[in-house]
């Protein structure tokens, strides 16, 4: 009976792909090998040097090393008192769109997420899957169809009979940014009230609390790490935006728009340009790694007002009707300023496909040559530093979740987190600082080095914070029980982290696509143009047809997609 | 040869140190349950035998050989942590299978042997179910199951019944060290539930602050507790504080609060050493009125609480001198009850009593469990 059972389950049983069975010989001999090469304490370490000396050598040091060995050529633009005051000008624009962006944004996107979560309708439900859309287009494509939308005689000027309802300039930018970076925040806020145990706020409902009274002084405060977690990422998503913001910018001009323009600026000296970009770089990465880690500080100490309740009030702004309309007006707010924008580059894009645009681009003639050679870099790039990211970051995340340096492991969490908090034109002026000196180096490396480190800390924080889910005693169970480091790595770990580890490598990988700011401040020669460099010069080129445009767009947007899929399929399949 | 032997191990975590200096013997095949309160390093003593953490000094032996150094995985015992750990993404055969296999055993072979620990645990019909499919017992019993299957001759259970309710952990408890037994593992069972200790250890080992306070057999330890915090942790007692009054050939006087005098049978003693007297509280007998009032260690009191607790009743009584002293008699059917407030005599037989130095942290700091 035992054996019958035995035999059906070992037929069955998954285990089957996780134990290498014994006539594979020279793949078990291999894993074996690789076992006991896990055991040994040198090995391990020699595992986990690399992933700290790799972060330091190609991540972290790089951009501080190119901005400081170039920092004395800032001198040059304290001369150019016109072009000093335009980049001081641009610098705090950056911060204070930024700043207004996650704070509207917050407002905006807590009552959404609110409405996903605690909502009980199968519309929740599709506005919860329809949310992720703007997330999931590449901003240089989301910049085009907001600008299509608001400021093109197409768009929803023509409701209003006018040309532009919203010119290119500072509104249009905040618009822009407003609807890439509430996703984010919707996303972040309804994982949090998932997790939030509603027990608190029923406890308070029953101790005679109005609804509004309850959330404000009960799961607000409760809520208050995942809020300023948030606020963070809009800040960051904002602060960094380049390619999109210059299609929309208008005369308007932050940070990062000054540095894409003073780039493609055409007369100005080397050594001023040099200069200029150094000058506005070096401000942007360190005021905005200050501003962030200071604002990481005191966030948490900042203090909900919920000593006084105003029963009254709160009750009638708690009432069904006063709900109703928040949830009408945050559906409204979701609908016309951040779900339409993003989809109305789909309306031209089908016009391109009927009017013979679609032939031209297949068969490559004309401009199309360029734009498919820009995708096949983009691809490139993006599946390069995916791979890199993978190799060097899994160490590195066990470093974290498993505080392999000790008490020195939260300093090592808060630099990895350094590349998605600066401008990521910035980092590449430096990173460009640091590699072009490097002459045998090829563009196209100094170009994959950019986009490992704008996307390492994604890939790294997101596996870090699965692992650090996964009880350590599992681990140490495994351990008892006769299997090695690397067994406990591929069978435990592994199988438990996998859908985060897809998740990460997804985020680097769309990140890498969309990057337009480091791409720019790296690549000079048009044969290394990405593809989100190619849309904005296209969109700002009048040789290049309205249909081209929306084309190369919508290509860009269905590409991308088909590839989220079938990662997504690939991740399902493995489950 | 001892199985497990521990020399002078001290664990330290940053400025807490876990396990102080601590040596013990285990043999092969014997069942100890360390007994101790929160943060007294039990479990810390389990991850040192384990290789889970290493020792800052000091040796760790099993089966003769210097285990310091070797990792988790070459040490050959199985680690079953309080909540079990089991693997969320494996199947129940899967993770029973998962020591044999890490160990090498084909593939036919390791399931096999999964089977076998499944049957004997009664888990078999839940083969292919998944760990959070199955209930508590059979969680606990599934973790089981895979630390027999690796083949160990070890078996480190951390709080295993802990997580499971009263009734069923009582019933598993019993077929726990059967299947010890039954297996001759060495079994060292870390639990803070003083009964179930008494009722399946060979030994217990009473740690304290990482320190061991007393190691012995369940009714030595119980019946000659070696500390007040021993008596105080393993069963209930009552201390009374006083100080020696007279020492004689046969025992000495204490002095208690308010004049009030009570004889022990113990003769080390110094006159006017300041002392606390333990008793445990079924050897407290109340009655309703004294027999003979010149009758030694007979003190009136007045029932202040009663407790109904099924096979016992429990009285708190204080004593017309103000001390408290709780007592537990035998809930047999006819019995008189007393009523709260009512008089009655409290007699303590001196050869019940047991004398300690009072603590010079004082008494209240002995007693904490925390």
């Amino acid at each position: 009976m035992i054996k019958y059972i035995c035999d059906v389950i070992i037929r069955e049983t998954r285990m089957k792909s996780v134990f290498p069975s014994r006539n594979n010989g020279s793949m078990r001999k291999l894993i074996r090998k690789l076992d006991e090469l896990s055991s040994r304490d040198s090995i391990k370490y020699l595992v986990y040097a690399s992933s700290i000396l790799f972060f330091f050598a190609f991540i972290l040091l790089p951009p501080i090393i190119g901005i400081l060995e170039n920092i004395s050529q800032v001198e040059t633009i304290l001369h150019e008192p016109n072009l000093l005051a335009r980049a001081n000008a641009a610098i705090i624009q950056s911060f204070f769109m930024a700043f207004i962006i996650a704070t509207l944004d917050l407002v905006a996107a807590l009552p959404l997420a609110w409405f996903i979560v605690r909502s009980r309708i199968e519309l929740a439900h599709i506005i919860d899957t329809m949310v992720d859309i703007p997330f999931l287009i590449p901003t240089a494509a989301l910049g085009y169809s907001t600008l299509l939308f608001w400021g093109r005689p197409d768009g929803i000027s023509r409701i209003f009979g006018v040309e532009s309802l919203v010119p290119e300039g500072f509104l249009l930018v905040f618009l822009l940014h407003f609807s890439f970076s509430y996703p984010v925040i919707v996303r972040v806020m309804v994982g949090e009230l998932l997790n939030y145990k509603e027990v608190y706020e029923i406890a308070a409902r029953t101790l005679g609390a109005q609804p509004l009274t309850a959330v404000r002084t009960i799961t607000l405060p409760l809520l208050k790490p995942g809020i300023i977690a948030s606020f963070l990422l809009a800040f960051a998503r904002s602060l960094s935006e380049t390619g999109a913001t210059v299609m929309v910018a208008g005369q308007w001009e932050n940070g990062p728009v000054f540095l894409f323009r003073v780039i493609d600026m055409v007369g100005l000296p080397e050594h001023l340009k040099s200069s200029v970009l150094v000058y506005v770089s070096s401000i942007l990465i360190f005021t905005s790694t200050i501003l962030f880690f200071l604002i990481s500080l005191l966030a948490p100490k900042f203090r909900f007002p919920i000593r006084r309740v105003f029963p009254s009030i709160e009750r009638r702004l708690s009432s069904s009707k006063i709900i109703r309309f928040r949830n009408g007006l945050t559906l409204l707010v979701f609908l016309l300023v951040v779900l339409s924008p993003s989809l109305f580059i789909a309306l031209p894009m089908i016009g391109a496909l009927i009017d013979g645009t679609l032939g031209e681009a297949l068969v490559g003639s004309g401009p199309w040559g360029e734009f498919w050679r820009s995708m096949t870099i983009s691809y490139a790039i993006g599946s390069l530093s995916t791979i890199v990211n993978i190799i060097f970051g899994l160490p590195a995340a066990i470093v974290i979740a498993r505080r392999k340096l000790g008490g020195a492991t939260p300093i090592f969490k808060a630099l990895i987190s350094i590349p998605i908090i600066v401008p990521s034109i910035a980092l590449g002026v430096s990173l460009r600082l640091f590699w072009g000196r490097y002459y045998f180096l090829h563009e196209f490396w100094i170009l994959l080095f950019s986009h490992t480190t704008i996307t390492y800390t994604y890939f790294v924080e997101s596996m870090a914070a699965a692992m650090e889910s996964i009880p350590l005693e599992i681990e140490e169970v495994a351990s008892t029980l006769g299997a090695k480091p690397l067994t406990i790595f591929r069978e435990i770990t592994l199988p438990l982290t996998k859908y985060s580890m897809f998740s990460g490598a997804v985020l680097v990988f769309t990140r890498a696509l969309g990057e337009t700011g480091a791409a720019k401040a790296v690549a000079r020669t048009k044969e290394f143009w990405t593809t989100p460099i190619l849309l904005v010069n296209w969109i700002k080129d009048g040789k290049i047809t309205g249909s081209q445009k929306a084309l190369s767009v919508g290509l860009y947007i269905i590409l991308s997609f088909i590839i989220l899929l079938a990662l997504r399929l690939l991740t399902r399949r493995r489950k | 040869m001892p199985l497990i032997e521990l020399v002078n191990v001290t664990k330290r975590y940053g400025n807490v140190t876990a396990i102080k200096n601590l040596s013990l013997k285990m043999n092969d095949g014997e069942y100890i349950c360390v007994l101790g309160p929160t943060g007294s390093g039990k479990t810390t003593l389990l991850k040192l035998i384990a290789g889970i953490v290493k020792p800052d000094s000091g040796e760790i032996y099993i089966d003769g050989r210097l285990v310091n150094d070797v990792p988790p995985q070459e040490r050959n015992v199985a680690y079953v942590p309080q909540y079990y750990a089991l693997f969320p993404h494996m199947s129940v055969i899967d993770n029973v299978a998962f020591g044999p296999l890490s160990r090498g055993f084909s593939r036919e072979e390791a399931y096999k042997v999964s089977m076998q620990m499944l049957e004997m645990t009664k888990l078999a019909w839940r083969a292919n179910s998944f760990p959070h499919e199955l209930s508590g017992g059979m969680q606990q019993r599934l973790a089981l199951a895979r630390g027999l299957a690796s083949g160990a001759k070890i078996l480190l259970l951390d709080e295993p019944l802990g997580a499971l309710d009263a009734r069923l952990r009582v019933e598993l408890r019993y077929k726990l060290r059967g299947i010890a037994k039954k297996n001759k593992l060495t079994t060292i069972h870390v639990t803070h539930d003083q009964e179930e200790a008494m009722v399946v250890a060979d030994r217990i080992v009473v740690l304290r602050n990482g320190e061991i306070q007393q190691e012995g057999p369940p009714s030595q330890v119980y019946n000659e507790p070696k500390s007040i915090f021993v008596a105080h942790f393993v069963g209930g007692a009552n201390f009374l504080e006083g100080f020696v009054a007279e020492v004689d050939q046969y025992g000495s006087w204490i002095q208690l609060r308010n004049g009030f005098l009570l004889r022990v049978n113990d003769v080390n003693r110094v006159v006017g050493e300041r002392i606390v007297v333990m008793v445990r509280e079924e050897k407290v007998e109340v009655i309703k009125g004294a027999r003979r009032r010149e009758e030694i260690n007979l003190f009136p009191g007045a029932v202040s609480e009663v407790s109904f607790l099924g096979d016992f009743v429990s009285y708190s009584i204080t004593l017309d001198n103000g001390d408290k002293v709780s007592s537990r008699m035998p809930s047999v059917f006819g019995l008189k009850r007393f009523g709260i407030g009512e008089r009655v005599y409290v007699r303590l037989k001196p050869e019940n009593l047991r004398v300690y130095p009072y603590p010079p942290q004082g008494l209240y700091k002995e007693l904490e469990v925390i």
